[in-house]
């Protein structure tokens, strides 16, 4: 007798947003009274433990520990590079090309938030990657994370060169490219294993 | 000297404007290695075997059209050259071009893509048997059309023999490959523009 999955029966959110949304799994969470210390090094941060999307992951923790740690530096270590704001914008444009309406409307809100550049972002969400940006820098990184999105990929010397003339480093273009890289890791996970909830009620 | 599999894949050298480049985080270099060395040097096999994991490495790497197929192409005939040849056989009919897929039913519906919903013939499944069959199917949904994904995809795995924690571990394992190889292309086009 196989195990069988989870369904839910609310609503899921059927466009892109920057609200706050929550996530369901599809698959039972590990328990949180059989996390060992080996699940604990895994979840990285005990807080952790409360979402079902970590507790679900940590069914296998070396790798969640590993994912959690690269997925940290590429978006916080602030020393030198891509601003955070544009490290967003990575996520988020990878997620809206993927389809990840989870995973876009955490980091849109984020981009928002370090950017405060609402409509711009919101326009990513409401029109698509392709939609009109202004800013060279954000028109760079949103076209670099679509081209590194699609497959097979089409990141070439054109998307380094469009990144450099908008004022951005090696390191800084380093870490677009790890940033959109990191969202074609995460949008899988969020897509495959459950699936968003509604916004809460404001 | 430590293996670093991205620095192999892209050609980065101690020494050299790449490799400098990764080393400015850190974390992300150490921990992107220890994410390959979880999933292939892993002491948990119980619920994904060695064999599973490098087909579906390959599957993963060649469906997705990535230079770093090789790698894993070397990989996979070290442990199975049947398998191996099982999944070549079968490749040109399931590569397309990605990503596509349906979003849930409302505004985004105009967005909708059609595209290929692939699965294993009679030959490649009688090859690999149930389990890795279904897991290659998977693959190629997570591949091409993730959001695609649902309920019912990881039922189909469950009826097919894996359990929750094997299905974790399976994508991840694709979700990681997707990480490494579009790291690996975007450091290879960076490496012949550096500053």
């Amino acid at each position: 007798m196989s195990e069988k999955v989870i369904r839910h029966t609310f609503e899921v959110p059927n466009a892109f947003t920057q609200a706050e949304l929550g996530w369901e799994a599809w698959l039972e969470p590990l328990p949180l009274d059989e996390l060992t210390d080996r699940h604990y090094a895994g979840l990285v941060d005990k807080g952790r433990a409360n979402s079902p999307y970590f507790r679900l992951l940590v069914r296998d923790p070396d790798i969640l520990g590993a994912r959690t740690r690269t997925d940290n530096d590429i978006f916080y270590n602030e020393k030198g590079g891509l601003p955070r704001a544009q490290r967003e914008l990575s996520a988020a444009s990878a997620s809206r090309a993927n389809g990840c309406i989870f995973c876009a409307s955490v980091h849109s809100r984020f981009a928002t938030h370090y950017s405060k550049r609402y409509d711009d972002v919101q326009r990513l969400l409401d029109e698509g990657t392709s939609a009109p940006q202004e800013d060279p820098q954000w028109r760079a990184v949103i076209d670099a994370s679509v081209a590194l999105t699609r497959t097979p990929g089409e990141f070439s010397a054109a998307n380094v060169r469009q990144l450099r003339e908008a004022g951005l480093d090696d390191l800084a273009i380093a870490d677009a490219i790890h940033g959109a890289a990191f969202f074609n890791w995460a949008n899988r996970l969020m897509l495959s294993l459950g699936e968003p909830t509604p916004p809460k009620e404001s | 000297m430590t293996t670093d599999v991205i620095d192999q894949l892209v050609g980065a050298h101690e020494g050299d404007g790449l490799f400098a480049l990764r080393v400015q985080r850190p974390e992300a270099k150490r921990n992107a290695q220890a994410s390959f060395d979880a999933l292939f040097d892993s002491d948990e096999l119980e619920h994904a075997s060695q064999l599973e994991r490098l087909a579906i490495a390959y599957w993963t790497v060649a469906l997705s059209q990535s230079p770093t197929v090789s790698f894993y192409r070397d990989l996979l005939a070290a442990e199975s050259p049947e398998t191996l040849s099982a999944l070549e056989a079968a490749l040109p009919e399931a590569t397309t071009t990605g990503p596509y897929g349906d979003y849930p039913e409302g505004p985004l519906t105009a967005e909708n893509e059609p595209g290929l919903h692939w699965e294993p013939d009679a030959t490649l499944a009688a090859s690999v048997g149930p389990r890795l069959s279904a897991a290659l199917a998977h693959t190629h949904l997570l591949v091409y059309r993730p959001r695609d994904s649902s309920a019912d995809a990881l039922q189909t795995l469950l009826d097919a023999g894996w359990h929750t924690t094997g299905i974790v571990t399976l994508s991840q394992l694709v979700a990681f490959l997707n990480f490494q190889l579009r790291v690996v292309a975007g450091l290879a086009v960076l490496k012949g523009e550096l500053a």
